[in-house]
């Protein structure tokens, strides 16, 4: 696992961001945000305060209306789709709350994913261990999925399960950013920790940084720093959100 | 790029296969289509191919006055009956004239379970040709030398389970069943020909002489002292070789025209194509309502898509999550409208080839029709023209799942 990475000053960079799905109703207005590389983020807030938003810029599928939104310090705003969509693929890595999985594909098949769309991943997930399928494998049983599974169509499993093959695809390929949007929601407290604990370790042996993203703070204590997205959104339209 | 290809078309299987309830039934109504539209071109060409092919080398084919079609369907497809006879004086007139290469002359009229008989002579075995100039040629046996002696087609042969020797007695009429038989003249299998694919092999055929026997009152026929100089009083039609092919029109015009009883004379290839141009309306009336079978099948399929989009917001809200473009979600369902298209429109043909290695032989006995099996151009042709209709109207869920993408990003609000 001995990627020599490019170097980055900021995993995340946002500068004057001020967005809107409907013109004079702002969602977003965020002067600045920076997120240094390896770093772990836990970002919080209640709901409907911008997080999946500001997710979906950062993902590169939305643009900001102004300002500047920096993935590896690559300005997404200035990119066209079809760049953003590619920075996405080879560079990000992301967990969804739930309906995670391609119900027709096998658990293994749904870890390789990503390497179908990110010539870049499939090389460093061969690099890794010889071939993507082993990569996804190696990934499965660190996280705690049992060989007997692999096989299986995702909705077979769990939803405990579902969320940790979640994070194994997402980790493929040592993608240098994590994204996770509230994928602890559906689990107990105990699953909860147990998932959180396991997928920091595996981005810390990817050399990946998380932006980890839920209303729950109680697991704010397992990341590096905890951002309230209230105390940086400048906005008033969600007030009463707390 | 093939590597690209190669993964949407894994993930456009594996997703039909996911909903391989809905997929199977579309599936099953685009092969109905195909099959359906190729069928009916393999019949029409097939059933062209064999009315061609069974008559060869004649040059006129003349009758009693009657319409074209009549005198070539009674006197070479063995369908329909003669409306009157000719005389053997008018055949001898026409023997007579210096442009007439051969005659073969044609009596008409009773069967054998079924199967028609034939009273002619052997100028028969000599000159009748059949395809691209064969001849006729016996696998067993000999052509007749005797007034009760029959040669069977090889049809009539393997249905009826004859060989040399077989005692068998001719009903009058051209029914399968008769109450009126001729058993006291029972005839014996002398010959059997070879497979022509043509009505001659379901054609039981006997010596003029043969036919006026079991025509005659008991007693009343006296057996000629030698087959081929017999001389019966009418026939019902001959077949006309001549010379030269210049002399065609020249000796119609004198068979036309012939005073002393009315006579009709027809080109064998020109009455074929009245008989297309009559048959042709009806040809392509069925391939239009085919082709409409067709297009029936692929708006069935665009239904399907379209229905299915909505459901599957979320999974192609995965799949750009996990860095597919609008471009590879646009593919994904064309991919699967072409996987469809194309396994249903082979699924047709192939079923087609099935159908017709069963339904060969009793189309071959009942119809005359020596249907071909093996997939041919037009075959070919349908499963481009299904694909590529397929692909072309899939475009648009294809095109609103692109959209849909582009507005639902990374979460889906459904």
């Amino acid at each position: 696992m001995s990627d020599p990475r490019a170097e980055y000053a900021h995993a995340v960079s946002v500068e004057g961001l001020k967005f809107g799905y409907i013109a004079g109703e702002e969602v977003l207005s965020i002067d600045a945000l920076a997120i240094e590389p390896k770093k772990r983020v836990f970002l919080y807030g209640p709901s409907g305060c911008g997080k999946s938003t500001l997710l979906s810029m950062i993902g590169g599928v939305l643009v900001p209306g102004e300002g500047r939104v920096s993935v590896l310090d690559q300005d997404l705003s200035a990119m066209k789709g079809s760049a953003r969509d590619r920075v996405r693929a080879d560079h990000l890595g992301i967990i969804f709350q739930q309906f995670n999985l391609v119900p027709y594909l096998s658990v293994v098949e749904n870890v390789c994913l990503p390497c179908r769309y990110s010539q870049r991943r499939l090389k460093r997930a061969e690099s890794d261990d010889g071939a993507v399928e082993a990569s996804a494998a190696r990934l499965l049983s660190e996280l705690g999925i049992d060989e007997r599974l692999r096989a299986r169509r995702s909705t077979d499993l769990s939803v405990g399960q579902q969320q940790r093959v979640a994070a194994a695809r997402a980790l493929i390929g040592r993608p240098e950013l994590i994204i996770a949007d509230e994928p602890t929601s559906s689990l107990d407290a105990d699953r909860r920790r147990d998932f959180v604990s396991l997928l920091l370790a595996e981005c810390e042996s990817a050399d990946s940084t998380v932006i980890f993203v839920s209303h729950d703070q109680s697991l704010a204590s397992h990341f590096d720093e905890a951002i309230d997205l209230r105390d940086i959104n400048r906005t008033e339209r969600h007030p009463d959100a707390a | 790029m093939l590597h690209s290809l190669r993964n949407t078309f894994s993930l456009g299987f594996k997703s039909l296969w996911n909903r391989r309830g809905t997929a199977a039934l579309t599936l099953a109504s685009i092969a109905v289509s195909a099959a359906l539209l190729s069928v009916v071109d393999r019949v029409r060409t097939d059933a062209q191919t064999s009315f061609a092919n069974t008559i060869s080398g004649t040059d006129l084919i003349i009758g009693a006055r009657s319409g074209d079609l009549n005198l070539l369907l009674y006197s070479v497809f063995r369908i329909g009956n003669p409306t009157n006879n000719i005389s053997w004086e008018s055949f001898e007139t026409i023997q007579a004239r210096r442009e007439v290469d051969w005659l073969i002359p044609m009596s008409l009229g009773d069967a054998h379970k079924g199967f028609r008989v034939l009273g002619t002579n052997l100028d028969y075995f000599e000159h009748y040709q059949y395809a691209d100039g064969l001849k006729l040629s016996l696998s067993t046996g000999d052509t007749f030398t005797g007034a009760t002696d029959a040669v069977i087609g090889a049809e009539v042969a393997e249905r009826l389970g004859y060989a040399i020797g077989q005692q068998i007695v001719i009903s009058h009429g051209l029914t399968a069943t008769s109450f009126v038989t001729h058993d006291d003249n029972p005839f014996t299998v002398v010959g059997v020909l070879e497979r022509t694919g043509t009505p001659v092999d379901r054609t039981v055929h006997i010596s003029l002489a043969g036919m006026d026997l079991i025509h005659a009152p008991p007693g009343g026929f006296r057996a000629p002292p030698a087959l081929d100089s017999y001389e019966p009083e009418a026939i019902t039609a001959v077949l006309v070789g001549l010379k030269s092919r210049v002399a065609v029109f020249s000796v119609q015009r004198f068979l036309n025209e012939y005073q002393r009883e009315p006579l009709s004379a027809v080109i064998p290839g020109v009455a074929l194509q009245q008989l297309w141009g009559l048959i042709g309306v009806a040809e392509y009336a069925l391939l239009g309502v085919s082709a409409m079978v067709v297009l029936a099948g692929v708006l069935g399929l665009l239904a399907t898509l379209l229905v299915s989009l909505n459901e599957r917001r979320r999974e192609m809200s995965v799949l750009r999550s996990v860095g597919a473009r609008p471009g590879h979600i646009f593919s994904l369902l064309l991919s699967e409208a072409a996987l469809l298209a194309f396994l249903g429109a082979l699924t047709g043909l192939l079923a087609v080839q099935l159908a017709v290695v069963l339904v060969r032989p009793y189309a071959l006995a009942e119809f005359g029709i020596q249907l071909s099996v093996g997939l041919r151009v037009f075959d070919f042709a349908v499963l481009a023209g299904i694909l590529f209709i397929a692909v072309l109207v899939s475009v648009i869920p294809a095109w609103r799942a692109y959209r849909n993408s582009l507005a639902d990003g990374l979460t889906v609000k459904v």
